[in-house]
C-alpha cells in the first residue's frame, strides 16, 4: 500500500512540474518553481480523486509540503 | 489627556521598552507573565484610542464584541454540523463591519462610525477564523486566545497579519533561554533597520521630497495634450514608490520586532520587493502577509472551487479568473475608489502577462538567452511596473486629473 501511495504521487507530482521526482524526493518543489499555488490546488484534488484523501486548502502549510518525500508522508499519514 | 499613536515617534519606544522590560525578564526565566502582557496591552490599545479619538475606541469595542460572538457562535455550530449556507453567512458577516466603513466615503463626506485605526487588518484574522473552522483545521478555540489573537497591540494598526495557529503556538511555547535571547537580538536589529526606514530614508522621501515633486507634476498639468504626462510625474512616480516601500517596511519592521521582543515571531512583511525578477516574484517580496492571505483564502480557494465543480475547463483559464477576482478583491480591500481599483486590475493583468510569457520561456528554454543581462533586464522592467502601479496606488493621478485647479498658487 505505502509503494501505491508513493507511486501515486509521483505520478500526479510528475503531471503537474514535468519531471520525474522518484530520485529527487528531497528537492524543494518550491523553491525550485516547480510547484505554484495553481499546482497545489490540482494536487490536492487530484489526490482526492486518486487516493481518497481530503486536505482541505488550509491545511495546505507550504513548508510541511515542499518535497516529494514530504508530501508523500503527509498522504500515507492520512489515509 | 495622553494619546500615544504606535510607532509615530522614537519616544513611543522608550515607553513601550519600559512596559516590555518585565515581560522580557519573565521570558528569558521561561515564563510568560500573562496578566500582566494584558494589562500592558490593554493600556497601549487605550492609549491609542483614547482623547480625540475615543470614538473610534467605542467602535474597536463594539466590532471585538460583534467578531467574538460572532466566531464563538460560529465554532459551536460547527462542532455539530457544516452547511455551506451557515458558512457563507458567517463570512459574509465577518467582513460587513469593513465593507461598510469602505462603503461610507462613496455615499458620504463623514468617515463611518464604526470605524478605527485597524480594522482592516483585523478583518482578515476574524475571516480566517471562520474559514479555518469550516475546513476543521481550527478545532479547539476558545474566546479570550481569539481576542488576544486579534489585539495583539505591536499589529493591530497595519499588520502583519499573522496567523491564529502559528500566534497561538508561539504565545502558548515559551522558547528557551538561547532562543529568546536570539529573537531579542533580532528584534532589537528589526527595530533599529525600522528606525532607518521609517524615520530616515521615509521622512526624506515622504515628507522632504515628495510635496516638491508633487507640487512640480502638479505645474505641469496641462502637458502633453492636458495628459499631465511629465518628467516631473515620473519623479513623482519613483519619489512616492521608495516613500512607500520605506514608510511601510519600516513600520513593519517595527511591529515584527516588538513582537519578537515579547516572544511572538510575527511573520516578515517585505524581502527586497525591489530585486523581483518578475511580478509573480514580486507578490512573494512584497506585503507578504497580505499577499499569501490572498493566496491562501482567496486565490487556492477560488480555484478549487473552480476545478472541483468544473466551472472552467481549461486550467489556465482559471488561474486567470482567479488571479482577476483575487486582485480586485484586493483592490477594493485598499478602498472604493477607481484608482485602487484599478490598481488591483493593473496588477491582475500583469500577473496573467507575467503567466503567458512564463509559459512560452518554458517551451522555448533552449532558444532564450538567459544571463545577467536578462536578468537585470527583467529586474528592471519588473520594479518599473511595479512603481507604475503605485502611482496608481498614490491617488495622485485623481489630483492631477480631477482637482479644481486652486485659485492661489502656493
Amino acid at each position: 500500500m505505502a509503494e501505491n501511495i508513493k507511486e501515486t504521487v509521483l505520478n500526479i507530482l510528475q503531471d503537474l512540474t514535468g519531471e520525474d521526482l522518484a530520485n529527487n524526493l528531497d528537492d524543494n518543489l518550491f523553491d525550485n518553481a516547480l510547484l505554484d499555488s495553481m499546482d497545489t490546488v490540482q494536487l490536492l484534488l487530484e489526490l482526492q480523486d486518486q487516493l481518497g484523501v481530503t486536505v482541505p486548502v488550509s491545511e495546505f502549510d507550504r513548508s510541511q509540503w515542499d518535497t516529494a518525500a514530504k508530501i508523500i508522508k503527509k498522504v500515507a499519514d492520512a489515509q | 489627556m495622553i494619546n500615544l499613536q504606535p510607532y509615530a515617534n522614537p519616544m513611543y519606544f522608550v515607553y513601550l521598552l519600559i512596559a516590555l522590560v518585565p515581560l522580557m525578564i519573565g521570558l528569558a526565566f521561561g515564563r510568560r507573565f500573562k496578566i500582566y502582557e494584558t494589562i500592558v496591552s490593554f493600556l497601549l490599545l487605550f492609549l491609542i484610542f483614547d482623547a480625540d479619538k475615543w470614538q473610534q475606541g467605542v467602535a474597536l469595542i463594539g466590532y471585538v464584541v460583534f467578531e467574538a460572538a460572532l466566531v464563538w457562535g460560529y465554532h459551536r455550530y460547527r462542532s455539530r454540523q457544516n452547511q455551506t449556507w451557515v458558512f457563507v453567512l458567517a463570512v459574509i458577516a465577518s467582513i460587513m463591519p469593513l465593507v461598510v466603513v469602505k462603503m461610507t466615503p462613496v455615499f458620504s463626506p463623514h468617515p463611518s462610525l464604526i470605524g478605527f485605526l485597524g480594522i482592516s487588518y483585523l478583518t482578515f484574522k476574524s475571516v480566517q477564523m471562520i474559514m479555518e473552522m469550516r475546513d476543521g483545521t481550527i478545532k479547539s478555540f476558545s474566546l479570550w486566545a481569539f481576542i488576544r489573537f486579534l489585539l495583539f497591540f505591536p499589529t493591530i494598526s497595519s499588520g502583519p497579519i499573522d496567523r491564529f495557529r502559528r500566534f497561538e503556538q508561539d504565545y502558548e511555547k515559551i522558547p528557551d533561554r538561547d532562543a529568546y535571547i536570539d529573537m531579542v537580538g533580532k528584534g532589537v536589529h528589526y527595530i533599529f533597520i525600522g528606525f532607518l526606514y521609517k524615520y530616515i530614508l521615509g521622512y526624506l522621501f515622504g515628507t522632504v521630497a515628495l510635496p516638491q515633486v508633487a507640487r512640480g507634476a502638479m505645474g505641469m498639468r496641462d502637458a502633453f495634450f492636458g495628459t499631465g504626462l511629465s518628467l516631473e510625474l515620473v519623479k513623482y512616480m519613483y519619489t512616492y514608490s521608495m516613500y512607500l516601500f520605506f514608510d511601510f517596511a519600516g513600520y513593519s519592521l517595527f511591529a515584527v520586532g516588538v513582537s519578537y521582543l515579547m516572544g511572538i515571531a510575527t511573520p516578515m512583511n517585505f524581502n527586497k520587493p525591489f530585486i523581483a525578477g518578475n511580478i509573480k516574484d514580486f507578490w512573494q517580496r512584497w506585503h507578504m502577509t497580505l499577499s499569501f492571505w490572498f493566496r491562501d483564502f482567496i486565490f487556492m480557494r477560488v480555484t478549487f472551487f473552480i476545478m472541483k465543480h468544473k466551472l472552467v475547463k481549461n486550467r489556465i483559464r482559471v488561474s486567470q479568473v482567479a488571479y482577476l477576482i483575487n486582485f480586485l478583491v484586493m483592490g477594493f480591500w485598499h478602498g472604493v475608489t477607481w484608482y485602487y481599483i484599478i490598481y488591483g486590475l493593473f496588477h491582475a493583468a500583469a500577473i496573467i502577462i507575467n503567466d503567458i510569457w512564463l509559459r512560452f520561456k518554458k517551451k522555448h528554454r533552449k532558444s532564450l538567452p538567459h544571463n545577467k543581462w536578462t536578468q537585470a533586464l527583467a529586474i528592471f522592467i519588473t520594479f518599473n511596473v511595479v512603481c507604475f502601479s503605485f502611482l496608481i496606488f498614490s491617488g495622485f493621478l485623481n489630483q492631477l486629473w480631477f482637482a479644481p485647479i486652486p485659485h492661489v498658487s502656493r
